[in-house]
């Protein structure tokens, strides 16, 4: 059945050599834990993907019921986590996701480093993964002060004053931030659209940008 | 990965039985796994999607809304407050109702919703349709009883009513059966 959607498909688009573009590629010996076991280290980038796409999936179907609103914020996460069906489990994916994120970002850097495969040619792809980087800590930063809860707010609080203290511009980042002078409506306004609409663009512009390099140099070699 | 596979293919295969090919059989054993392992992620969040659609419906308590002795043979609009839980937000909607008697000392009381395109209609407001009900939308009249006399293709909602200690209570809305 499938087979003769795809064939029908197939035979007017021609759409067989685009996935196979896509997918058809030598996975070299090095980093195929078939063969040597230690190569799992080569797979925390792939991981690190898998877990962005349930993470994407389930922010899409959280903001079913989430409002960025100051009243009703923690009432809309409260009753998503303890009235809905699967509620806990799909806001459980998202808070346990966005931390194993940052864990599987963080082996994966640390494969590339000790394997040498920052260096040249691939110093590009380095420094678009550093920006990955530093947009998974913005979303999980933003993320954070979604539920409008105690901890949100203060841990907010904080890194505001973090953000504050950048030299000469930090006063303004602080209120951009912020969107006025205290954490409060407009904080949340601006952390959700951040959150849910800017951070996750410019993620997959770079998402895309680190693949395409990727499959134009190929995985760097052995040690 | 498939692609050392193909070296131990034995060069002919035994006649009769139809086997699977290694490469088939992989790509079962693969595609099924993914399957597995994307429904298991991927059915929470459409059970999670789907919730209100199987939520239990509230069973409309019947609220109080006026006594008996001040239903007349005219109908009179009365509102009345409805708790609702909307989710997180919880409110008072003030819902009303036309009632009336009829001459048989009967009480019932009709929803001012229109049954054209859901605006609200009212009693006798329309000077040249005496006695009707009439939706301000695009001119739906209705008789006394509710019955359909023009645009609309089917008679006002009725609420449940009970009437207990001479207070009329309305309950929730259901078609209209006393009238055709």
């Amino acid at each position: 059945m499938f087979k003769n959607v795809y064939n029908w498909i197939d035979e007017r688009l021609d759409v067989t050599p685009i996935w196979r573009d896509v997918a058809d590629h030598e996975v070299p010996e090095h980093v195929n834990p078939a063969h040597h076991f230690s190569a799992f280290v080569y797979c925390f980038g792939g991981l690190t993907f898998f877990i962005t796409v349930i993470q994407i999936l389930s922010g899409m179907f959280l903001t079913m019921y989430y409002v960025p609103d100051i009243i009703n914020a923690y009432a809309s996460v409260e009753y998503l986590q303890t009235k809905v069906a699967f509620g806990q489990i799909v806001r459980g994916m998202h808070h346990w996701g966005a931390s194993l994120v940052i864990v599987m970002m963080f082996l994966h850097t640390m494969r590339v480093f000790f394997t040498g495969s920052y260096k040249a040619p691939r110093e590009m792809n380095w420094v678009v993964g550093m920006l990955i980087f530093f947009i998974m800590l913005g979303l999980g930063l933003t993320g954070y002060l979604l539920p409008w809860d105690n901890k949100a707010y203060f841990a907010t609080k904080v890194t505001l004053e973090i953000a504050n203290s950048v030299p000469w511009l930090g006063p303004i980042i602080k209120e951009f931030l912020q969107g006025g002078t205290i954490v409060g409506a407009e904080t949340l306004t601006r952390f959700f659209a951040l959150h849910v609409f800017f951070l996750p663009a410019v993620l997959l512009i770079l998402l895309v940008g680190h693949f395409i390099m990727i499959r134009r140099q190929g995985i760097s070699g052995p040690l | 990965m498939s692609n050392q596979n193909e070296h131990h293919e034995p060069s002919h295969k035994p006649p009769g039985r139809k086997e699977m090919s290694r490469r088939q059989f992989l790509t079962y054993t693969l595609g099924g796994a993914t399957a597995y392992m994307a429904a298991g992620a991927v059915l929470p969040m459409v059970r999670f999607a789907v919730d209100p659609i199987l939520h239990k419906k509230g069973e409309g308590e019947f609220i109080k809304v006026v006594e008996e002795s001040k239903i007349t043979d005219e109908p009179q609009e009365f509102s009345f407050e409805l708790k609702q839980q909307d989710g997180w937000y919880a409110s008072t909607a003030t819902l009303t109702a036309w009632i009336r008697k009829d001459e048989q000392g009967k009480i019932y009381a009709l929803s001012p919703i229109c049954k054209h395109l859901g605006c609200t209609v009212g009693w006798n407001n329309d000077k040249s349709f005496p006695d009707e009900y009439h939706c301000p939308c695009h001119g739906a009249r209705y008789t006394k009883e509710g019955k359909n006399l023009a645009v609309a293709p089917k008679p006002l909602d009725t609420y449940k009513l009970k009437i207990e200690n001479g207070w009329v209570y309305l309950g929730g809305v259901e078609p209209n059966t006393e009238v055709k």
